[in-house]
C-alpha cells in the first residue's frame, strides 16, 4: 500500500508532498490552521494558511505579528500547495472553523478539526465531504454524550432568572465561540435585557459583531456595576466564576455551558450550580453519523475518547486508527486555570 | 415526570437552603395535583417501590447496549442510574410530533405500584423509552430509593408551608403522620381552599419546643426565681407516643426531633411502651444508652444510630433509654397549654407510677443564684450528676410559667452549653467552598505537631468551615492565596512549618479514637473560634494534648 499523504508526527499531522503541518502544536515553517482555538492555532509559524476569520482571530489573540506570512483560504476554494490540492470547508465549530481536505490523484483525506452538527447561528454549518480517510476529533466520543436541544438548555437559564430575580447569573463559557453562540441563543429565546460580558470576551465578541452576528445590547461589566446586576445574565470565562472577580455580584448563580455538563460529577467537581449542556463539539450520535456520511474507507481519531470510537468502528467493519496526538485538549478544560483578566 | 425530573436536577446542584426552598415552592406552585403530591412523597421518603432493584436495571441496559461501550461509559460516569439514563437508546416511538406526551409523575407511580414483579422490567423499559435523559435519571433514582439531592423531609414541608398565608412548617409537621400521598387535602388547606385536615393518626408527632443559646448579657434581665434548671443530656431528642386507633389497638411510635418516625431502629423502646401501664401518652425526652445504670457517652450512642439493620445483639449491647423532660399529652388530654411547673408535676407522677423501666426522669437542678448555677455548669458532678457528668453537655433553663409551644420562641427556654475544648492548630490545607463561598477558600484542614521520623511534623487532626465572620473569611482567603505552596484541584496546600504558618484556635466538643484518621483521633463538631495572627506556628499545640482529651466530654 502506498504511504498516506498525511502522517502523524510529534508536531502534529504532516503532509510531505506539500511540506506543511495541519494545526501543529509547535512552530513550523508552514501551517494550515482549522480554527482559532489556542490548542489548534499557535503563534510563531512561518506561513499560515487559514480562513479569513481564523486569521483575524489569531491576529486578535496573538497580535498582528503572529506569523511571518499569511494566506486566506475561502471556503470551497481549491488551493495547490506543493504536490497536493487543499480545500477548506465549514466545520460548524466556531466562526471561521474549517475542515481541511487534502488530495492528490490517488487519495483524499479530510481533517475535520473540531466540529459539530448542531445548529449554531454564529457560524456556517458543517458540510460532510466524501473522502478515503476521515480524520475526526473524539472529544465527546462516548455514547453517554448526547447533547440536548439547545433551546431547552437556554430555557433552564431563563427560568432560573425568573425564580431568582435577586441573584446575578454568571454563565461560564469559553471566550471564543461558545460565549457568542450562547449570546445568540439567549436572544433567540426572547431575552431582551442587555447581556453583560467579562472584559476578556470583549475583543472576540466585537469581532463577531463586525462580521454581522447580531447580539443586541452587549455591555462590558465594569467593577462598579457588579453589585447591581441582580437578575441579569453575565457571561465570563469559566475560570472567572471561582475567581475573586465573581464576589461583588449579588448572590451569584454559577452556570456553565459545556458538553461536559452532561455528566453530573463533572459539573459538581467544578462547583457548577446550573449546568447547561451546550457543546461546540459533535456528540456521540453525530460523530458516528458523520463518519458514515463521509463514506470514508478508514477513520483516524485525533484526540478525545479515541478508544470508544475505534471500538464502534470495528463493530461496523470500518478500519480505525487512534492517532494519540498530544497537545490537543478541550479548550474549556485548558481554560480552567487561565488568568481571568 | 419531566418537570419533576428537572426540579430534582436543578436542586441537586443548588447548594443554598434558601435557593432549594424557592425551587421547591416554585414547583409546588406551578404543578397540578396529584403530581406535586407524589413529588412531595418522593422527597419525604414516603414512596417505596419494592420490586425495582439495580439488578433489573443492569439487565435492561445489557440487552440494549454494546458491553464494551457500556463498561467504558460506566467507568467514566461512575453512577449506574446516570449511566443508564444517558446510554438508553432513543426510541423511535418517542420522536416526532405524533408521539404521545411523556408520562406524568402520577402515571409513573401508578405503573410502578400496580405492575406485578414479573412484568416490571417490561413496564420500566416502556417508561424509559418515553422519557428524556433527565427524566430517566430521575426515574432510576426514584425507584432505587437514592434521590440524594440534599433535600430533607423538613425542607420539603417548609417549602410547602411557604405557599400558604402564615402557615408554620410545624403546623404541617403536626398533621403529617396522619396524611397519605398524594396529599390533596394538605395542598388544599395550604392554598386556602379547605380546612386543615383532621389528624387521624392515633400517635401523632407534636412539633418540638426548642431553645436559644443564652448569652452572658441575657442574665441581667432574668430572675432565677422564674426558672427551673435541668441538665442538657448529650443524646438525641425524641418523642415517645402511644395512642389507640379506631379499632382500639395500641399504636406506639418513637419520633426524632424533626418528626421522623424512628421506631424501626428502636424495637426495645417500642416494646417497653407498648406493654403495661404506659397507657396513652406523649413523652418528650432524650434518647440515651444506659448500661448498668449509667449513661454512656454520645460516642457509644452513635454506634446504635444510623444502622439499617437492628438485630438482637445490637439491642442487647446498646440498650436504649429515655430520660424524660416533659409530658405533652396524657390519656387523650393535650397538656401543652399547661405551664412547665404544672406539666412537670404530672410528668413526675407519670414516671413514678406508669413509666416502664427504660424511662426515668431528668432531674431538676436546684439553684438560687446564676453564679451558683454557673459553678454547676462548670462542674456538673458538684451538683450531684456524679459519674454521669460525662453525658451532660450543659444546662437547660425553663421558665416555670412557660407553655409548650412548637419551634424556637425567644424567652421561655434557654440552653446554656458548657464551654468547648480548644486547641491551637496550624492551617495545612484550604479548599474552596460552595455556593456563595465558591470563590473563597473556606474549608480548612488543620494539624498539630508530633515527633515524626524526620523530626517535628504536622499531622492533620480535623477540618473546620465555620466559626469565623465574613470579614475574617476574607482575611483567611487572602492568607491562603498568598501562602499557597501546592494545588490539587479545588484544594490548596499552604505554608505550614516551624517558621511560617497560620495558627487557628479550634473549638470542639470532644475527641474520639479513630482508625480512619492519620492522627488516630477525630474531633466532634470542630470550628474556628479565633484566628491567632499573633502566634508563631511552632508554638501551636501537640498531638499529645489532643489525645489527652479522648473520652473527656464537654
Amino acid at each position: 500500500m502506498a504511504p498516506h499523504i498525511l502522517a502523524p508526527t510529534p508536531a502534529g499531522l504532516y503532509c510531505p508532498a506539500g511540506d506543511f503541518h495541519i494545526d501543529p502544536t509547535r512552530a513550523v515553517p508552514r501551517a494550515l490552521i482549522t480554527h482559532g482555538h489556542s490548542d489548534h492555532a499557535r503563534a510563531g509559524h512561518g506561513a499560515v494558511l487559514a480562513t479569513r476569520e481564523t486569521l483575524a482571530i489569531m491576529a486578535l489573540r496573538y497580535g498582528e505579528a503572529f506569523c511571518a506570512e499569511r494566506q486566506v483560504a475561502a471556503y470551497g476554494e481549491r488551493i495547490r500547495v506543493g504536490g497536493v490540492d487543499v480545500a477548506f470547508h465549514p466545520a460548524g465549530h466556531v466562526l471561521g472553523s474549517a475542515q481541511i481536505c487534502v488530495a492528490d490523484a490517488r487519495q483524499r483525506i479530510v481533517v475535520s478539526g473540531d466540529y459539530k452538527r448542531q445548529r449554531d447561528p454564529t457560524c456556517p454549518a458543517f458540510e460532510p465531504i466524501s473522502c478515503d480517510v476521515f480524520i475526526t476529533e473524539a472529544t465527546f466520543a462516548l455514547p453517554v454524550f448526547r447533547h440536548p436541544d439547545t433551546s431547552h438548555e437556554v430555557e433552564k437559564l431563563l427560568s432560573s432568572c425568573r425564580i431568582f430575580p435577586d441573584r446575578a447569573h454568571l454563565l461560564g463559557a469559553y471566550s471564543l465561540g461558545k460565549a457568542q453562540r450562547m449570546m445568540a441563543l439567549i436572544r433567540e429565546a426572547g431575552w431582551d435585557r442587555p447581556i453583560y460580558i467579562h472584559g476578556a470576551m470583549e475583543k472576540i465578541t466585537d469581532y463577531y459583531a463586525s462580521e454581522g452576528v447580531d447580539f443586541g445590547e452587549i455591555v462590558k461589566v465594569s467593577a462598579s456595576d457588579r453589585a447591581r446586576l441582580a437578575g441579569e445574565i453575565v457571561l465570563c470565562p469559566p475560570s472567572a466564576i471561582q475567581d475573586v472577580w465573581s464576589r461583588k455580584f449579588p448572590d451569584p448563580v454559577a452556570a456553565f455551558a459545556s458538553g461536559w455538563m452532561r455528566v453530573r460529577a463533572r459539573a459538581r467537581q467544578r462547583g457548577v450550580e446550573l449546568p447547561l449542556i451546550v457543546s461546540d463539539h459533535a456528540d456521540w450520535d453525530d460523530l458516528c453519523a458523520t463518519i458514515l456520511e463521509t463514506r470514508c474507507g478508514e477513520v483516524w481519531v485525533t484526540h478525545g475518547e479515541a478508544d470508544a470510537l475505534a471500538h464502534w468502528a470495528s463493530t461496523i467493519g470500518l478500519p480505525a486508527r487512534p492517532l494519540h496526538l498530544v497537545g490537543y485538549g478541550d479548550e474549556e478544560e485548558a481554560g480552567v486555570e487561565a488568568p481571568s483578566a | 415526570m419531566n418537570r419533576f425530573a428537572e426540579l430534582l436536577d436543578r436542586i441537586a446542584f443548588e447548594p443554598g437552603r434558601n435557593g432549594k426552598l424557592r425551587l421547591l415552592a416554585d414547583y409546588f406552585r406551578h404543578t397540578d395535583d396529584p403530581d406535586r403530591g407524589w413529588a412531595l412523597a418522593a422527597m419525604t421518603g414516603a414512596l417505596v417501590f419494592r420490586h425495582a432493584k439495580p439488578g433489573v436495571i443492569r439487565a435492561l441496559i445489557a440487552e440494549r447496549t454494546d458491553p464494551v461501550l457500556f463498561a467504558m461509559s460506566y467507568d467514566y460516569v461512575g453512577d449506574l442510574s446516570e449511566t443508564v439514563a444517558l446510554l438508553w437508546p432513543h426510541s423511535s416511538a418517542a420522536i416526532g410530533h405524533n408521539a404521545p406526551p411523556p408520562p406524568t409523575l402520577s402515571e409513573v407511580v401508578e405503573i410502578l405500584h400496580e405492575t406485578p414483579k414479573a412484568a416490571l422490567p417490561q413496564a420500566l423499559a416502556a417508561l424509559l423509552d418515553q422519557l428524556d435523559e433527565t427524566g430517566r435519571w430521575a426515574l432510576l433514582k426514584l425507584i432505587t430509593g437514592a434521590l440524594r439531592i440534599g433535600v430533607s423531609a423538613r425542607l420539603a414541608k417548609t417549602a410547602l408551608a411557604s405557599l400558604g398565608d402564615d402557615i408554620a412548617p410545624n403546623a404541617i409537621e403536626e398533621i403529617w403522620p396522619g396524611l397519605e400521598p398524594p396529599y390533596l387535602d394538605l395542598f388544599a388547606w395550604v392554598e386556602g381552599r379547605a380546612d386543615r385536615p383532621r389528624i387521624l393518626d392515633p400517635a401523632p408527632f407534636r412539633a418540638a419546643m426548642l431553645a436559644h443559646a443564652i448569652e452572658e448579657t441575657n442574665f441581667a434581665a432574668l430572675d432565677p426565681r422564674d426558672f427551673a434548671a435541668e441538665w442538657k443530656w448529650d443524646g438525641i431528642r425524641v418523642q415517645a407516643v402511644v395512642g389507640r386507633d379506631v379499632d382500639g389497638r395500641r399504636v406506639a411510635r418513637l419520633y426524632s426531633r424533626t418528626g421522623e418516625d424512628i421506631s424501626p431502629a428502636f424495637p426495645d423502646l417500642i416494646e417497653s411502651i407498648c406493654a403495661g401501664s404506659f397507657g396513652e401518652a406523649a413523652i418528650d425526652g432524650e434518647l440515651l444508652i444506659v448500661r448498668e445504670g449509667r449513661v454512656e457517652s454520645f460516642g457509644t450512642l452513635q454506634q446504635r444510630l444510623n444502622r439499617k439493620k437492628v438485630d438482637a445483639k445490637l439491642v442487647a449491647e446498646f440498650p436504649a433509654h429515655v430520660r424524660a423532660y416533659d409530658l405533652l399529652s396524657e390519656d387523650g388530654e393535650d397538656l401543652r397549654p399547661l405551664t412547665f411547673a404544672q406539666r412537670r408535676r404530672k410528668l413526675e407522677r407519670f414516671i413514678q407510677s406508669r413509666a416502664p423501666d427504660r424511662f426515668d426522669l431528668s432531674p431538676i437542678v436546684p439553684f438560687d443564684t446564676w453564679d451558683q448555677l454557673a459553678a454547676y455548669r462548670r462542674d456538673p458532678a458538684s451538683a450531684g450528676a456524679l459519674d454521669e457528668a460525662g453525658a451532660i453537655e450543659g444546662l437547660m433553663l425553663k421558665r416555670l410559667d412557660s407553655i409548650y409551644v412548637p419551634g424556637r420562641p425567644t424567652g421561655p427556654w434557654w440552653k446554656w452549653k458548657r464551654d468547648p475544648f480548644t486547641v491551637d492548630a496550624v492551617l495545612m490545607y484550604a479548599q474552596r467552598g460552595h455556593g456563595k463561598r465558591s470563590s473563597f477558600y473556606s474549608d480548612y484542614t488543620f494539624g498539630v505537631w508530633r515527633e515524626g521520623a524526620e523530626g517535628e511534623e504536622l499531622v492533620p487532626v480535623g477540618k473546620a468551615y465555620f466559626g469565623f465572620t465574613d470579614a475574617e473569611l476574607k482575611q483567611l482567603d487572602k492568607w491562603v492565596r498568598d501562602h499557597t505552596t501546592n494545588r490539587f484541584g479545588p484544594v490548596r496546600e499552604v505554608e505550614a512549618n516551624r517558621k511560617t504558618g497560620l495558627v487557628l484556635e479550634v473549638a470542639f466538643e470532644g475527641v474520639q479514637r479513630s482508625a480512619r484518621h492519620k492522627s488516630g483521633v477525630a474531633m466532634r463538631f470542630p470550628r474556628v473560634s479565633r484566628i491567632r495572627w499573633d502566634k508563631p506556628a511552632r508554638d501551636a499545640d501537640r498531638l499529645e494534648a489532643v489525645e489527652a482529651l479522648v473520652g473527656e466530654r464537654k
